[in-house]
This record gives C-alpha cells, structure tokens and sequence, in this order.
C-alpha cells in the first residue's frame, strides 16, 4: 500500500527526512511516533502527495508520486482520508455539510450523499448533531466528523496526523477506539502521535523517527525503545 | 480539457457569494475594465470612421488640375486636347473660375455672402477635372499633368487621403499604447480581486484539494467571477460608447456634412461584441493569473 525507498527531503538546507525506507502493507495499523521536527509530518504529506522527496522513490497505492502527473493527483488523495489535530472543519457548515462536502467537491450525485452521509454521521455516533456548527461541539466530536470527512468516499487508506493532540485522555482513547474500528473493517490506518499511553497499551506496529531518520520499526512495538 | 463539473449551481453560487463579498474590489476591477475597454472602443471607432470617411474620399478619383492666371481661350483648348491624349484619362470637364464659386456657395455660403465677403472677385483658378479610366493610374496621370504648360497644381484624393491615413496610424499606435497599459491594469485588479477571494475561501480550498477536488473544480468559481467582472465592465463601456455615438454622430454630420460617420449598426454590433468578448478575456487571464500561481501545490 505505502512504500518509501531510501526517502530523503531537503528544505534549504535543513534535513526533515534521511534514507527513510518502510512499507506499509494493505489492512495495516500503524503508529509513527517520534518527537517533535522528527519527520513525521513530512512523510506524512509526501503519501498524499502534498511534498514530493528530494531524493528517493515513495509508492502509494500502486503509483510513483514523483512521476505521478498533476492531473492524477486528486485520484489518489481520492483514495486517501486525511484527519488532522486541528479537525480543519470550515466553521460557517453544519456537520452534516462538512461531510457531504467531501462528496459534492469529487462530484459525487445528490442522492448519493443524502444516501451516504447519514450513514457516516451514524456511524461516527454524530446522528444527533448533524445539523449543529463545529463551534459548538466539543474537541471530540469535531475530530469525529473530520473522520466522518476522511470516511466517507471510502478511502483505502487513512491517515491521521496528530489526530488526538488537541484532546483530553478520555477523549483521545474514544478517537483512537473509532480508528480501530475502522481498521477493523479493513481500512489501512496510519497515526502519527504523541500519545505515548495510546501506543504502549495498543502494541501495534510503531514505527519511530529520530532526526529524520527511521530508528525502529517494531511489530507489537512501544512508544520508547524498550531496552 | 476543462471539464464542467456537474454542480454548475454550486459553481454559481460560490460566485455570486464572493462577488457580494468583496463590493468595492469588484466596483473599482470592473470600472477599471470599462474605462479600457471603452478607450478601445472609442479609438476602433475613431479609426473605422476615418477609414470610412478615407474611403469615401478615395473614391473620388477626379484629379483637379488647376491653371495659371494667365491662361485661357485657345490654350485652354489646346491643354485639354493634351489631357485627352494621354490614353489613361477618360474624361476631362473644364471647370471655370465662376463656376467653381458657385459651387462653394452651394456647399458653403448662404445667400451671396461668400460673393459679397470676396468683394466680388474671384480668387479661385480655372481647372480641368480629370478622371481616369483606373483608380490605380491616378498618381502616374497626375505626374504627367503636373508637367504640362500653363498647370499651376494638381490636387487628387489620394494627397489627403495619405495623410489622413497616416494620421490614423498614429493615432491607433497611441490608442494601443493607452488601452494596452489600462487594460494591464485591469487585469491586474482583476487578479487581486481574485486573490482576495480565493484568500477568504483558503481553507476550503485547502480542503477540497485534500479530499480529492480537481483543479478544474477548484478553477470554475473564480473563473467565473472573473469572467463576470470582466464582462460587467465591457457592458459598461459598450453602454456608455452606444449613447454617446448615436447621440454624437448625427450631431457632427449635420455640423460637418462633408464627413461621411460610418452608421452601420452592423458594424456597431460586430464592435460591442468583440469589447464583450476583451472584457471577458481580461477576467479569464486575471483570475487564471491568481488561480494559477494558488494550484501550483
């Protein structure tokens, strides 16, 4: 699903990835953890194409992103859901239209959103406050409808970058239990984080970066190295 | 290929939203577009009528061959039997001092006052007026006829003609100039327009480009706007130009009645429809302009 050989990137100068090489197979759930500046914003943008490397191959999908023609780029991040620590909902749309958006931008038809997105809303748990503006939903629902968002054009792939820092404990274990659900029914799962409980209760796979570099990568694996 | 996508009400909508937002924007990017493109209009028109009124008075081939004082009777005769014989002219009308007075009193005077203003005599010259067989032979035949005994000048359409036309070509060569640099300008206010839009949406961009939009999808809003900023100020300008000729024109005929006004309303409408189409191409190539450098990522 995701490969990235020997993965470098440049800003001016300044290294935010060296020599990453990983792969993550379909169905996959998978931590990227490592301290802050480490890199794992970085990789995680090049899998939906935002940044490209400097030096390296990175394949998601099937598909070269270096070589992969501007045209062709919304045709993978249509494949993509993406969920991030500040929700990104627009503020002046309910609930409701922050997901359905997702669908009226690809072009999806009107009775298909109206079929699909009250399913998502369900299954996120957010039935009852489609109609309400991010404004006045708490950290936790926010972040549930930016899943919602991410969910519903059925991607293969999700990603979550920070997906649980801006969330109290409770509410980050419910954000982490409804990715794990989603993985479950077989949606491959990336999540960088912080969340150092999160990933030493779960023991999934984790992969670490320090400096830009791959440290560890570690099937039922850690937040810390464990020696 | 620029594909619609299916929500053309969406495109519409997002449009008119932002069109609404940015009031003042819009009033000066579409004013500024209407000033252009009336300059534009105004100076086509200036050069379709000179054009006209050139080709009225290049059609008029006669060459006016104007005599010395001093000759007249047999000499006359003579010279025109000269005239005759140059085997390009094909026909010669003497026109005498007198006649060609009352002439101009019929164009000019009212009533014997040019005469009485004269102080009745006749500065005018007798002439020959000579046609020629070709418009294209005028030049050659006017040479000759210069040459000829007893001829003080030879005047023929095409003199003035030449310098109205070269008049014109500096006068078109100004008018680009002008139209050239308001026209950067509203494609420049345009662009900001455009800019301040897409600005005020980024996060919706942000976000449609994450989820999958193509850039066609993100493009058609604020092509749109643009386009209608640019075609707003072209009907402005097409407005304004429309009035003042047709109140214009017949006043200057009737004032000048020896400048023939082109009053083809076929040729009007050929004229507003190409100001309507600049107008929306400078909103095309303002908001391609901010669009462009926005979905570089």
């Amino acid at each position: 699903m995701i490969q990235f050989f020997n993965v470098s990137k440049f800003y001016d100068g300044v290294k935010a990835l060296v020599g990453a090489t990983l792969q993550i197979e379909r169905g996959e759930f998978v931590f990227l953890v490592g301290p802050s500046g480490a890199g794992k914003t970085t990789l995680l943008r090049m899998i939906w194409r935002e940044e490209v490397p400097t030096r390296g191959q990175v394949y998601v999908c099937g598909r070269s992103i270096t070589r992969i023609k501007h045209s062709e780029i919304p045709a993978l991040r249509r494949q993509i859901g993406m969920v991030f620590q500040d929700f990104r909902l627009l503020q002046e749309r309910t609930a409701y239209e922050n997901v359905a958006f997702a669908m009226q931008v690809i072009g999806s038809g009107r009775a298909e959103i109206r079929r699909r997105v009250p399913e998502v809303l369900e299954q996120m748990g957010l039935k009852d406050v489609a109609g309400i503006f991010p404004r006045q939903l708490s950290g936790g629902e926010q972040q549930r409808v930016a899943i919602a968002r991410a969910l519903v054009n059925k991607p293969a792939l999700l990603i979550a970058d920070e997906p649980t820092g801006n969330l109290d404990r409770d509410t980050a274990w419910e954000i982490i239990n409804c990715l794990q659900e989603i993985n479950n029914q077989g949606t491959t799962v990336v999540i960088a984080t912080h969340a150092r409980e999160i990933v030493d209760t779960l023991r999934q796979r984790v992969i670490a970066l320090e400096n830009g570099r791959v440290v560890r990568d570690e099937c039922e694996g850690a937040y810390a190295n464990a020696t | 290929m620029p594909m619609l996508p299916k929500t053309c009400g969406y495109i519409l909508q997002e449009s008119l939203r932002s069109l609404k937002r940015n009031g003042w924007l819009n009033f000066a990017a579409a004013g500024t577009t209407a000033v252009s493109l009336f300059i534009l209009g105004f100076a086509i028109l200036l050069v379709i009528n000179t054009n006209f009124i050139a080709g009225s008075w290049e059609s008029n081939v006669e060459i006016m061959t104007y005599l010395n004082d001093g000759v007249t009777g047999d000499a006359i005769t003579a010279l025109r039997a000269q005239i005759l014989a140059i085997p390009e002219v094909k026909d010669v009308q003497f026109v005498s001092k007198d006649e060609a007075l009352a002439t101009l009193e019929q164009q000019f005077g009212q009533n014997g006052q040019l005469q009485e203003s004269l102080g009745g005599s006749n500065p005018l010259p007798d002439a020959f007026k000579v046609s020629t067989t070709d418009p294209r032979e005028v030049a050659g035949v006017a040479y000759l006829l210069g040459r000829m005994p007893g001829v003080d000048q030879v005047r023929y359409g095409q003199e003035v003609v030449d310098k109205l036309l070269e008049l014109t070509y500096w006068m078109r060569l100004v008018g680009l100039a002008i139209v050239g640099m308001i026209g950067l300008c509203s494609i420049f206010l345009i662009a900001t327009t455009i800019r301040l839009t897409m600005f005020a949406r980024r996060r919706e961009i942000g976000i449609m480009k994450l989820v999958g939009a193509t850039d066609w999808y993100v493009r058609w809003p604020f092509l749109l706007e643009g386009i209608i900023l640019g075609a707003g100020g072209a009907l402005i300008a097409i407005a304004v130009l429309f009035f003042s000729y047709s109140t214009l024109a017949p006043k200057i005929m009737e004032a000048l009645p020896f400048l023939p006004l082109m009053n083809s309303s076929l040729v009007l409408l050929q004229l507003f429809a190409g100001l309507l189409a600049a107008g929306v191409g400078l909103g095309v190539i303002g908001s391609l302009i901010s669009v462009h450098s926005y979905l570089q990522t």
